[in-house]
């Protein structure tokens, strides 16, 4: 291809309606708007209400981003969707929209996986969005992806064609175990940022909560799968014990100390994968990205481990529209041709499917 | 030319001439697919009718009433299509369609129901009285219990498990010419989102 591709992304797989547009690996649009506040009361993300909330949001989004790029829908080479994994109901209305315009403008249409999108974030950043001296992002690479919707370890040997599941987590997701245990200590929704916040104050060592599938006999069988539904049982239990001897909670400790246990078993699991397979390579990916202590000890264990942390602006590292279409530029630029228009959004897409 | 699209119950879609003669025209009464063939039903209209997106000067969606999520679909797709060639979108209560497609064929007289499956355990009823060129609405959509439910006296009951694309159009057509101001393009939901505030439950004994 003698130009770089404008390709707009579409991307509803959870509670952010996004569109983004690039330009190869330009970002020139990346819009987002968040459903977050509907679920704020329910405590954690309501399928129902988040996919409402696509079908409303999804039109002015996709406007805004038009506007902000500078481009018109007749100069797009492509339109790109996350087809899978996430909510089925939410990402039916992306796949329903994308594929309108996709005929509607008679654009090719590429159906692709989020959770490979999340790695292909990285290829939008600029000198201007990553430390000084990190050069572009080299394969292969560990990619440990983290939200309230994932929690997956990825081997990333192509962006297009060579994408292997390492483990994911068996139950809840990390993000979830966060909104979860910031119910339990009377916090805010969402948990990851409250529980941040708190825990600056408290002792990370008051309590040893457990570290889920980290045990000999788990690790023969998980040994990059994550549970994250022990942990929030264990600190329930223990405030409880606190609660019914009449004892006060001490929130920033137990916060701490969960935060503590979640950020230990991520990173632990992580840094094995990079030894265990010589990748000294580890990209995060997934608004858990965003938590100060999974940051601080990521950052630790890989100058430890001689790994290079790669770690991409927040805002794409959760969910995005732009990194959906970044993905596609990689796959439009590798010769990759079009989805077929009956693809089916599909909540459990593997991610060796890049592309549907 | 108009391009139609319900999802409320199946999934349909056809393009439809500015004087309500079907073009084109696909559909399923699969109601669990809506996401997969609204693609290919949107390109094959256009392929046996041999004509061009560029054609269609506006777009008639069903606004249900029908199961939320493949609902959604319809919907989003005729508001990104509308927007793409920026031409007005028409929403239409789904069984306005239904209700037209009856009256037209002489199938109905006198004062009828619409009646769709509306999930656990109810049905989604209009009630109209029969005219030409459109029926008229005695009661808009709203929901009532499969079992125990009966209509007023003299109300004709029609089971209906799809959704027509061309009488869609022609209801948007109908109303276009009468001066109407569509009704804004949103899924007539009739329930709200079936969600309960749990409190943490206890772990321990
Ligand atoms: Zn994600």
């Amino acid at each position: 291809m003698s130009r770089d591709v404008l390709v707009l992304g579409i991307e509803t797989s959870c509670d952010e309606t996004g569109v983004g547009i690039v330009r190869g690996t330009e970002l020139l649009a990346n819009v987002i708007s968040s459903s977050m506040d509907e679920h704020a009361r329910f405590g954690g993300v309501v399928p129902e209400v988040a996919a409402r909330a696509h079908l409303e949001a999804i039109e002015p989004v996709l406007q805004q981003a038009l506007d902000t790029a500078g481009v018109t829908l007749d100069e797009l080479d492509a339109i790109a969707v996350t087809s899978g994994p996430g909510l089925s109901g939410a990402l039916m209305v992306g796949v329903g929209a994308a594929k309108a315009l996709a005929v509607a403008l008679g654009k090719p249409f590429y159906a692709v996986n989020h959770l490979v999108g999340h790695v292909g974030a990285d290829i939008l950043r600029t000198d201007a969005t990553r430390p000084a001296g990190e050069g572009d992002l080299e394969l292969p690479t560990i990619a440990l992806l983290v939200s309230g919707g994932h929690t997956s370890l990825l081997h990333v040997r192509d962006l297009t064609s060579d994408v292997e599941l390492l483990g994911e987590t068996i139950d809840d997701a990390a993000g979830e175990a966060f909104d979860k245990v910031a119910r339990l200590l009377g916090l805010p929704y969402p948990g990851g940022p409250h529980i941040d916040r708190v825990a600056a104050d408290g002792d990370p060592t008051a309590v040893r909560f457990p570290r889920g599938l980290t045990l000999p006999k788990d690790l023969e069988r998980h040994r990059y799968d994550f549970s994250f539904s022990g942990l929030k049982t264990a600190v329930a239990r223990h405030v409880e014990k606190l609660r019914d001897s009449g004892m006060p909670v001490p929130v920033p400790d137990i916060a701490a100390s969960f935060r503590e246990a979640v950020a230990d078993v991520l990173t632990a699991k992580a840094i094995a994968a990079c030894r265990d397979l010589g990748v000294p390579r580890l990209l995060l990916g997934g608004g858990v990205a965003a938590n100060a202590r999974v940051r601080a000890l990521a950052a630790e264990r890989c100058a430890e481990a001689g790994v290079a942390l790669r770690i991409p602006p927040l805002s794409l590292c959760t969910d995005n529209g732009a990194m959906i279409a970044a993905l596609a530029a990689q796959l439009i630029a590798a010769g990759h041709g079009p989805s077929a228009l009956d693809v089916s959004a599909d909540s459990t897409l593997p991610v060796t499917t890049v592309q549907a | 030319m108009l391009l139609a699209i319900d999802t409320s119950a199946g999934t349909a879609v056809a393009l439809v001439s500015d004087d309500g003669r079907m073009l084109a025209e696909r559909s399923t009464p699969d109601t669990r697919r809506h996401a997969e063939v609204i693609g290919p039903f949107l390109a094959e209209v256009f392929d046996t009718a041999a004509l061009s997106p560029s054609d269609v000067t506006a777009v008639a969606v069903g606004i249900g009433p029908g199961p939320f999520t493949g609902l959604r679909v319809g919907i989003a797709a005729a508001r990104t299509f509308a927007l793409a060639r920026g031409v007005p979108l028409l929403a239409v209560p789904s069984h306005d369609a239904a209700a037209l497609a009856l009256v037209e064929s002489g199938s109905v007289a006198g004062r009828f129901a619409i009646v769709t499956d509306a999930r656990r355990r109810e049905v989604a009823v209009t009630e109209y009285a029969a005219a030409l060129p459109l029926p008229s609405v005695l009661s808009p959509a709203s929901l009532a219990l499969r079992v125990g439910w009966a209509p007023e006296e003299g109300v004709v009951v029609h089971e209906v498990h799809e959704i027509p694309a061309v009488p869609l159009a022609r209801v948007a057509l109908l109303r276009r010419a009468a001066g109407a101001t569509p009704p804004t393009p949103e899924p007539l939901y009739l329930r709200a989102p079936d969600v309960t505030l749990s409190t943490p439950k206890r772990v321990s004994s």
